[in-house]
């Protein structure tokens, strides 16, 4: 079908696309009601939620051959439910006291560890569900035909939603769990036992995801994608809707469903990607808390404590230029494979630097880094095939791509703050991603652009290493010595204290701007060695692991050093190449490594060394 | 000399009045206190003093300038300083460069990404330093100070900008009574050396009726007296609705 | 009833608490003064489990609970109202309530809502209303009460008087005298003299972590004057 205008469209195509969008927006309801619910009372935004949702489908497709579709669903949310809750109780508790960005890279670990285990339990291929018994037919609707399941689902949404209203507004517990939103600590002070309520909320969460999962299953093929997929549309919907609302979160996936429905309906069916995205970001700049959302309050318990930034001593400064001088010479020794390895870490040490720089000492939890790396190897590359220019010159100007963005979607971030912050800059990410992905014609679509090698003196392994060892390395040193500077110490005073800042005459948000701008140029500059690297750039560049990727670099080395994220990136990329090479299911086991450095290293790796070692 | 006048400010939240017609002036070398019950109004009125709430009705001007429609940021600009009820420092700096991020605002140094910030203005904020008593502590973090000497680092950071108007939300809230008598001891010394206005909000008694020049009585969002501690304080209707009989 | 010796604790690197060691014995009130910082409520939350001990003993008729969970050691009896009230905003006044109950308990003070507004009239008359829609006076009225609706036998009260307007503050000293008629034991911490004066049965002075004196309250009145 071609696009066709919305006045061309048909009253009964018009009712049929709007049932749609109800019956879709069910799913997507129950799945974003349980991710709120996780996040009011752990404060923990659960990555791992659409994970759940695919057990569910995967789980209720399993059963249905055994026990029949209308019993699998109850069966396949309950056993979700039931490994929610085991995992709150084994891993999660642990991290309440963490700093909530390792929270969340538990979580995203968990993402990895759960498809690896769905791949391994049930295969690579989709699985088609079956159908509904006794809902299979279609009724006639205006004339046209209609599935009497979708019927069904239309009003399966408003049941739960009266149902959690009731448990939340009407029973002990669901008191209970609206204070401890609030305050868990004083919840508990008065004698709630918070490790029973956690533990059953997360169940309970994790039952609405697999329930949402389990549902879909008559309407689409359970597949291996789609955990990342539900999880950026729950992220859009518990956003768009207010953290923690959840008739906010019902408001939200209606919109959202009916927009994209309609947006498939007039034969517009790849901006749906796009689309869902822009509509949080005009919520978010409207109303910057979501619909029914409002302001978060300040958070509770001592948060980690930063220690001022003393200037290097000359025993430090001697070993940072050791490393360099000792990079400098590894071709002497070794070539090869080696190189290319520390050719993708210098790449990766840079980019993790440049999300320090805002993420750190700007505070600015961006979850979406990857767009800047993303738009400076694409804007190499179409410099190089697309405009004709030289590699050298490309390299140079690729950047600007990314400062570009960066200078568009950083005016709207800054306005934002927190988990809201962190959601606007990863939409940012998706959209980006999704115009690589589908522009065919301009970036290779999927395939995205080959034949982007370094011009003839850089093509060997050993210049072009040289050529990225000069660069990183530099490019590290400005970034590091910018936070000496006033600049950097304004971003850090925003960060510790806006009203304070706000009242010595700082312009917080023109700080971070610029400081969101200057992180994405160094990004991109990543992004264009990375490109002349491997010869080749596809939409992987852009996308939400390559943001999370940034993320675990960060937090591993430690976010509160300046190091840190140097050593992260490091021990990432070398860890990744190791496992890659050797183990079948690599995501498990990186997965597990994370989890494990999570748990052990709440403050990083560097964090602890320095914790352990240098008092 | 008036530093700061104030008329008829008004201010209405969904329908509740919560300033009415509230007019007084602060003049410099002043220490002016306002006080009242809970929910009286002080808060608004503070929070349209310094940019942060836009009156519905009324004036106020500062040195014969309007303070309307200015950001906080710009009326700090004019030689507005502020302390804040619960301190609000930046925690992963020390004392010294805690001031000196106030100093290289107010000299317009913030968008240099070349100079060191450690080493830009050290002299004027340990100079600064020494008129809060805060000198010895320059090196510490803030975020391990005592509350006292946050205060007294506010303090420091509030004169970065010479300002000529002060005004301090509950400046001796959390403190014991010796470290309130000191706080605001050096607080009407550095008004009056400095010539500089101050206008504070108080629930202590004992910190106004020692410290403070004139007081005025904020009740309903009303200004309900007017005038020196002592004739205060044996106001009739500043006793009812606020003071009470005076034992607590 | 509730004994503290030993006590020491820290947050993160910083050591608040040293060697700690007072009592507050069955139906009275016991005051620990300080000035901000000297680590009073670092104590009160050492005691009911919110920071947890690096050493040292806390004794609640006998029984040792330094190592309990917070609800734990609230549902042997021991009620904190902490010093920003921390009210659930989101809540109403009775839902606030509901969240403070516990069954009642062998000797103590058995409280019911009724019995609670009657204590404090002002909290009877707006009970749907939202804690954030109340006013910082009704606030620390709907502290101690949901707190009581735990039927505790001891209270640790941190800054009751703090922020409040000297009217509300003579009210909470009659709620205190009130609570000790009713058999509770109350453990206060508190900077304002006067306050303390009319309610303290017993006081003690901290500094800098440490007890610096004990006695009735005009005996420790020249030592806490000087810290």
């Amino acid at each position: 079908m071609g696009s066709v205008p919305f006045f061309f469209m048909s009253a009964s195509s018009i009712l049929i696309q709007f049932l749609n969008g109800l019956a879709s927006a069910s799913s997507l309801f129950l799945v974003a009601a349980g991710l709120s619910l996780i996040f009011g009372v752990t404060r923990i935004i659960n990555f791992a939620h659409g994970s759940l949702f695919m057990l569910g489908m995967y789980l209720a497709v399993a059963l249905a051959p055994m026990l029949g579709f209308w019993w699998s669903v109850p069966l396949a949310a309950l056993a979700v439910a039931a490994f929610g809750a085991l995992v709150e109780a084994t891993l999660l508790r642990r991290l309440y006291a963490a700093p909530e960005l390792l929270q969340l890279l538990a979580t995203f670990a968990l993402v990895l560890v759960i498809k690896d285990f769905t791949l391994w339990a049930w295969g690579p291929e989709d699985l088609l569900g079956p159908r509904a018994p006794g809902m299979d037919g279609a009724v006639r609707i205006a004339g046209l035909r209609y599935p009497e399941y979708d019927l069904f689902l239309i009003g399966f949404g408003p049941l739960v939603l009266g149902a959690l209203w009731f448990l939340l507004r009407r029973t002990r517990w669901g008191t209970l769990v609206r204070a401890a939103t609030q305050d868990r600590e004083m919840a508990g002070a008065l004698g709630v036992n918070q490790r029973w309520l956690f533990t059953s909320v997360f169940a309970l969460g994790a039952l609405l995801a697999g329930l949402g999962g389990a549902v879909q299953i008559p309407r689409e093929p359970a597949t291996l994608f789609i955990d990342l997929q539900i999880i950026s549309d729950a992220f859009v919907v518990v956003v768009v809707g207010g953290l923690g609302s959840i008739p906010g979160a019902f408001l939200a996936a209606l919109l959202i469903a009916e927009i994209k429905s309609f947006c498939i309906g007039l034969g517009y069916s790849k901006i749906t990607l796009v689309v869902e995205f822009i509509v949080m970001a005009v919520v978010l700049i409207v109303r910057p808390w979501g619909l029914l959302g409002r302001m978060p309050a300040q958070t509770r318990g001592p948060g980690a404590l930063e220690l001022p930034l003393a200037l290097p001593s000359r025993n430090a400064l001697v070993a940072l230029g050791g490393t360099a001088l000792a990079l400098a010479l590894v071709p002497l020794l070794s070539a090869g494979y080696t190189l290319v390895l520390l050719t993708d870490i210098l790449v990766f040490a840079l980019f993790a630097v440049s999300l320090h720089f805002i993420m750190g000492p700007g505070g600015l939890h961006s979850f979406g880094h990857a767009a800047y790396f993303g738009l400076g190897a694409y804007g190499a590359g179409l410099l190089l095939l697309k405009g004709g220019v030289p590699m050298e010159l490309a390299l140079v100007f690729a950047p600007l791509l990314a400062v570009l963005g960066a200078l568009v979607f950083g005016w709207f971030c800054v306005r934002l703050s927190g988990v809201y912050l962190a959601m606007l800059t990863l939409a940012f990410a998706q959209i980006t991603w999704s115009v690589m992905f589908q522009w065919d014609a301009f970036t290779g679509g999927s395939n995205g652009l080959i034949g982007i090698w370094p011009s003839s003196w850089l093509s060997s392994k050993t210049a072009y290493y040289y050529l990225t060892l000069a660069t990183c390395v530099g490019a590290i040193a400005l970034l590091w010595r910018v936070l000496y500077s006033p600049f950097g110490y304004a971003l850090r005073a925003g960060r510790d204290s806006p009203l304070r800042a706000d009242a010595i005459g700082i312009d917080v948000r023109a700080q971070q701007w610029a400081a969101f701008v200057f992180a994405g140029l160094f990004a991109g500059l990543a992004g264009a060695l990375f490109a002349f690297s491997k010869g080749s750039i596809s939409p992987e560049a852009l996308a939400v692991p390559r943001s999370v990727d940034g993320l675990v670099m960060v937090l591993l080395g430690g976010i509160q050093t300046l190091t840190g994220p140097v050593w992260g990136a490091a021990l990432f990329i070398w860890l990744q190449d190791v496992v890659s090479r050797s183990v079948d299911y690599w995501r498990a086991v990186i997965g597990a490594v994370v989890l494990f450095l999570v748990l052990v290293f709440p403050q990083g790796v560097t964090g602890f060394l320095r914790e352990r070692f240098a008092r | 000399m008036t530093v700061l006048a104030i008329r008829n400010l008004a201010k209405a939240y969904g329908g509740v009045q919560a300033v009415r017609d509230v007019s007084f002036a602060v003049a410099a070398g002043e220490l002016l206190a306002m006080i009242g019950p809970n929910g009286a109004g002080k808060t608004t009125c503070f929070n349209m003093l310094n940019g942060q709430v836009a009156p519905d009705a009324g004036s106020v001007e500062f040195e014969g300038r309007s303070l309307l429609g200015l950001s906080p940021r710009q009326i700090w600009r004019l030689g507005v300083g502020r302390t804040f009820q619960i301190t609000a420092t930046f925690g992963s700096m020390t004392v010294r460069e805690n001031v000196q991020m106030a100093l290289l605002s107010h000299h317009r140094r913030l968008w240099s990404m070349t100079a060191l910030a450690t080493r830009s203005f050290a002299g004027d904020a340990d100079a600064l330093l020494a008129r809060v008593g805060m000198r010895e502590q320059a090196d510490r973090p803030c975020a391990v100070l005592a509350y006292g000497d946050l205060k007294r680092v506010e303090l420091a950071v509030a004169l970065a900008s010479r300002p000529r108007l002060l005004l301090m939300d509950e400046p001796t809230a959390g403190m014991a009574p010796r470290e309130r008598n000191e706080l605001m001891q050096l607080a009407a010394e550095l008004a009056r050396r400095g010539g500089i206005a101050v206008l504070f909000t108080e629930h202590d008694m004992d910190v106004v009726f020692t410290h403070a020049d004139r007081v005025i009585v904020l009740s309903g969002g009303e200004l309900i007296a007017e005038g020196p501690p002592d004739a205060v304080r044996a106001d009739a209707r500043v006793r009812e609705v606020y003071l009470g009989s005076g034992n607590a | 009833m509730l004994e503290v010796s030993g006590l020491n604790a820290a947050y993160g690197r910083a050591h608040i608490l040293f060697d700690l060691a007072f009592e507050a014995r069955a139906g009275e009130v016991a005051v620990l003064l300080g000035r901000n910082g000297a680590g009073k409520s670092t104590t009160l939350k050492s005691i009911i489990g919110i920071v947890r001990p690096l050493a040292g003993e806390v004794h609640f008729f006998g029984r040792p609970i330094q190592h309990l969970q917070p609800y734990q050691i609230a549902r042997l009896g021991v009620g904190y109202v902490p010093e920003d009230r921390r009210i659930f905003t989101d809540l109403t006044v009775m839902e606030n309530l509901e969240i403070g109950r516990q069954p009642p308990r062998e000797g103590a003070p058995r409280w019911t809502p009724a019995k609670l507004f009657e204590l404090f009239p002002n909290l009877g008359r707006m009970q749907d209303r939202l804690g954030a829609r109340m006013s910082g006076g009704e606030q620390q009225m709907l502290t101690i009460a949901r707190t009581l609706m735990g039927n505790p036998r001891a209270i640790l009260l941190d800054e009751p008087s703090e922020g409040l307007a000297p009217v509300i503050v003579e009210q909470m000293v009659r709620t205190i005298r009130e609570l000790k008629t009713q058999g509770l034991t109350v453990l206060l911490c508190e900077q304002n003299l006067h306050f303390a004066r009319q309610v303290a049965d017993r006081a003690y002075v901290i500094e800098k972590g440490q007890l610096r004196g004990s006695g009735t309250l005009d005996e420790v009145r020249e030592e806490y004057q000087q810290v």
